[in-house]
């Protein structure tokens, strides 16, 4: 009993001294970038593909070139689990140690950072998610998602819709289903589709999955066979993708009429197996690992087993949006250090340099991304760009790109954003107006 | 009054109209009845060992899909891979009753419930090390289960029958008349009833506590395995099957903690309720009412029946 006790007190001791250790400061040679990710739970499947193409990243750029401007980075990656509430937890575990930049990777943990971002003067880059109306830089001047929004995405569906169609006048009297997660993600687009139906005359039907029958669909697809809608549309994540691909073949929905946004899989769709074929998304890169970049990765990092890295993913869509993220990092932080002349930056000094990035095509060919994406120029006012994007489809076996690019409804999706950035402003009180200064380059 | 006619009328016009849509609904609920059954079979059977409320049940029914997909990816050949499986379902039992179980004889129900938390935790740690944290799928057409579907055409329309859904509801129910001929029939059986009406009693008469919890566990783990095995092949193996063996818990709350016809009842009637109040007055409240809805229909039948269908009327003398 004496002995139990003993143990159990020098594991509490252990634990407690654990608890209450400082947090080890970011080396002052390096610059400290969190990521933060979800290699386990129910949103896995999507998110070790990403973690693993943001680190392997970072990583090779530490390997083969010492880091940015000769400045290491620290990567340390933070489990959130997807989760709003470990979310919060990683950022007050990492907010002392003087951040450049946090990635959420989920809407539900970007929005309350929202408001601490400019307290705590640390950028946030939720790229491609989040909140749409923080694209508006003179009102969100700390938060930063490019290269589109969700907005603009659910624009460039109906666009291409409107294209299949013969003409967004087309659409009137059809119906189109939105199939989502019912979160936070899921939701953002909602208010333009509405406003979508109403323009163009369709009809909307939603199909929430809550993310507790993300696995447990069969509901939503009855309603789908009842419903008949002309197109679906899903924004999904994690299991709930897979199975929203098995549900549609299992009530032969037609898969060439299925869009999903940018973050559908090859494992999600190739569940399904051959019934999968013709299911469409949205992308704003390319997959496959023929880059010098992806090729990098693979000589300096996996190759030399840097990295949690299945070496199979490598190119796949997932992991390359994960390169994709930690080159508009790395990016960033070459620009600061550019426009201040410093090695090691700031949070502030990362804000002026994603307000003021511009990744050209001549520089995407200087870092080994050629043809990867299109090219991404950000400013004071406007913190997402609102890019391209094209339609890539599955053809049973991997993603062929089956449009040219897509543009966003900027004449529908500009005002609602500007009033849903005064509806955010008026909805929390004394929401700070800009004091930053613009740097000249943007 | 509009309200009214979409509540009251709508719905049942809808049926007759679509009668093909109502088979279907029907049958989907069947299917998901049935594997919420198999679910809250394996608490029931805990349940009625030791008086636990086993909260590891859900993470128990990943493990268990994760070993016999994680040993089939290392060149096991399936069945071989199944068997393999079912031995580390026993090593579980075994290990559970030693280390978790036996240590805490004599403590409150709410320890031991706590216990089964530790458990969970224990188990998604291990899991996620052991196997890592990516979804895998299920190996449904190794072990020869059937894919595809019956398209019947009825009623102007058609009723898609998978056939996956179809073998989940043979072999559930064949393990369903086993567990009650094993717990009815046999001398083991009848310990655990002992067991469950009265643990000093059980053991006044030589039962042996320690082999009743390794015995209910090891078929808790079975009971798993079989569930694992067929959401897994509905959907993925992935760790966010265990937040469906929280649909247990209403199932349970219908159907009574103690009785496995309980499970089985409670779990069609759950399954099918949801499918049809979600499909015909969901949309009505936004869709997306299931989560919630298996709920109220439990607790409309605790208000005419507080313990459950077939749960035992306990009375006190205080």
């Amino acid at each position: 009993m004496r002995v139990k006790s003993s143990i159990l007190g020098m594991a509490l001791l252990a634990t407690a001294a654990t608890m209450g250790a400082p947090v080890p400061a970011a080396a002052q040679d390096s610059n400290y970038v969190p990521l933060f990710t979800y290699r386990t739970g129910p949103f896995s499947g999507s998110g070790i593909y990403i973690a693993e193409g943001m680190h392997d990243y970072l990583e090779m750029l530490n390997q083969r070139d010492g880091g940015i401007g000769g400045v290491k980075i620290a990567i340390e990656e933070c489990e959130t689990g997807y989760d709003t509430k470990k979310g919060l937890e990683c950022y007050e575990a990492v907010k002392g140690k003087k951040p450049v930049v946090v990635n959420p990777w989920s809407t539900g943990i970007t929005l309350p950072l929202i408001p601490r971002a400019a307290v705590d003067k640390v950028p946030v880059l939720s790229m491609a998610y989040g909140l749409s109306a923080s694209a508006i830089g003179d009102t969100f001047p700390w938060i930063f998602n490019p290269p589109a929004t969700y907005w603009d995405g659910m624009s460039m569906i109906l666009s291409y819709i409107g294209t299949k169609e013969g003409g967004l006048d087309k659409l009137k009297g059809k119906t189109l289903g939105f199939i989502y997660l019912d979160a936070g993600y899921g939701k953002e687009p909602i208010p333009l589709l509405e406003q979508l139906a109403k323009d163009y005359g369709f009809t909307l039907k939603l199909y929430p999955v809550p993310a507790t029958e993300m696995q447990n669909q069969s509901s939503q697809w009855l309603n789908v066979r009842r419903d008949k809608p002309d197109h679906m549309v899903m924004y999904g994540w994690g299991a709930m993708q897979p199975t929203a691909v098995k549900e549609a073949a299992k009530v032969n929905y037609p898969m060439d009429k299925f869009i999903s946004i940018w973050w559908i899989n090859e494992d999600d769709v190739g569940s399904a197996g051959p019934a999968s074929k013709g299911l469409k998304s949205l992308n704003f890169h390319a997959v496959g690992d023929n880059f010098p970049a992806v090729q990098d990765i693979k000589k300096y990092v996996t190759d030399k087993n840097l990295t949690q890295t299945d070496k199979s993913h490598l190119g796949k869509v997932l992991y390359n949006r994960g390169v994709y993220n930690s080159m508009l990092i790395a990016e960033g932080i070459r620009n600061a250090q550019k426009l201040t002349g410093k090695k090691v930056i700031t949070g502030e000094d990362m804000r002026r340099g994603l307000e003021t990035l511009n990744v050209s095509e001549a520089r995407l060919k200087e870092i080994g991304l050629a043809g990867f994406s299109g090219p991404v120029k950000l400013s004071c006012a406007d913190h997402n760009g609102h890019f391209s994007t094209f339609m890539q489809e599955w053809d049973g076996t991997k993603w062929a790109k089956v449009s040219g690019d897509i543009k966003p409804m900027a004449d529908k999706v500009s005002p609602l954003l500007t009033a849903a950035a005064k509806d955010y402003i008026d909805k929390n009180g004394n929401w700070p107006k800009r004091t930053e200064a613009c740097d000249k380059a943007s | 009054m509009d309200i009214l006619y979409k509540i009251l009328i709508d719905p049942f016009l809808q049926m007759g109209q679509a009668p093909d849509l109502l088979v279907q609904t029907l049958w989907e609920g069947l299917v998901s009845g049935v594997l919420y059954s198999l679910i809250a079979l394996g608490f029931v059977l805990i349940f009625k060992a030791s008086g636990v409320f086993n909260f590891a049940q859900g993470i128990m029914v990943v493990f268990a899909a994760l070993t016999l997909v994680g040993l089939y990816e290392l060149g096991v050949p399936a069945f071989v891979a199944l068997g393999l499986t079912i031995v580390v379902m026993f090593g579980l039992a075994v290990a559970v009753e030693r280390l978790m179980l036996r240590p805490l004889v004599n403590q409150p129900d709410i320890i031991l419930f706590m216990a089964t938390f530790g458990l969970t935790y224990f188990l998604i740690g291990f899991g996620e090390l052991v196997f890592g944290g990516n979804p895998k799928k299920m190996i449904a057409s190794e072990l020869y289960l059937p894919s595809g579907a019956y398209d019947i055409k009825m009623f102007g329309g058609f009723v898609s029958l998978q056939k996956i859904d179809i073998a989940a509801a043979v072999i559930v129910s064949l393990m369903v008349i086993s567990l009650a001929v094993f717990f009815q029939k046999t001398r083991i059986g009848r310990a655990l009833r002992a067991v469950a009406d009265s643990h000093k009693a059980a053991l006044s008469v030589g039962i042996s506590l320690e082999q009743i919890w390794v015995v209910v566990w090891f078929a808790a783990g079975i009971v798993a395995l079989v569930t694992g095995i067929m959401w897994g092949a509905r959907s993925e193996v992935s760790f966010s099957l265990q937040i469906i063996a929280l649909k247990a818990l209403p199932v349970l709350i219908l159907g009574g903690f103690t009785s496995i016809p309980g499970a089985i009842i409670g779990g069609l009637i759950i399954g099918i309720g949801e499918k049809v109040g979600e499909f015909y007055w969901g949309p009505l409240l936004g869709s997306g009412i299931e989560s919630w809805l298996a709920y109220v229909i439990a607790l409309i039948f605790l208000l005419f029946r507080p313990q459950g269908l077939f749960g035992e009327k306990i009375i006190e003398r205080i």
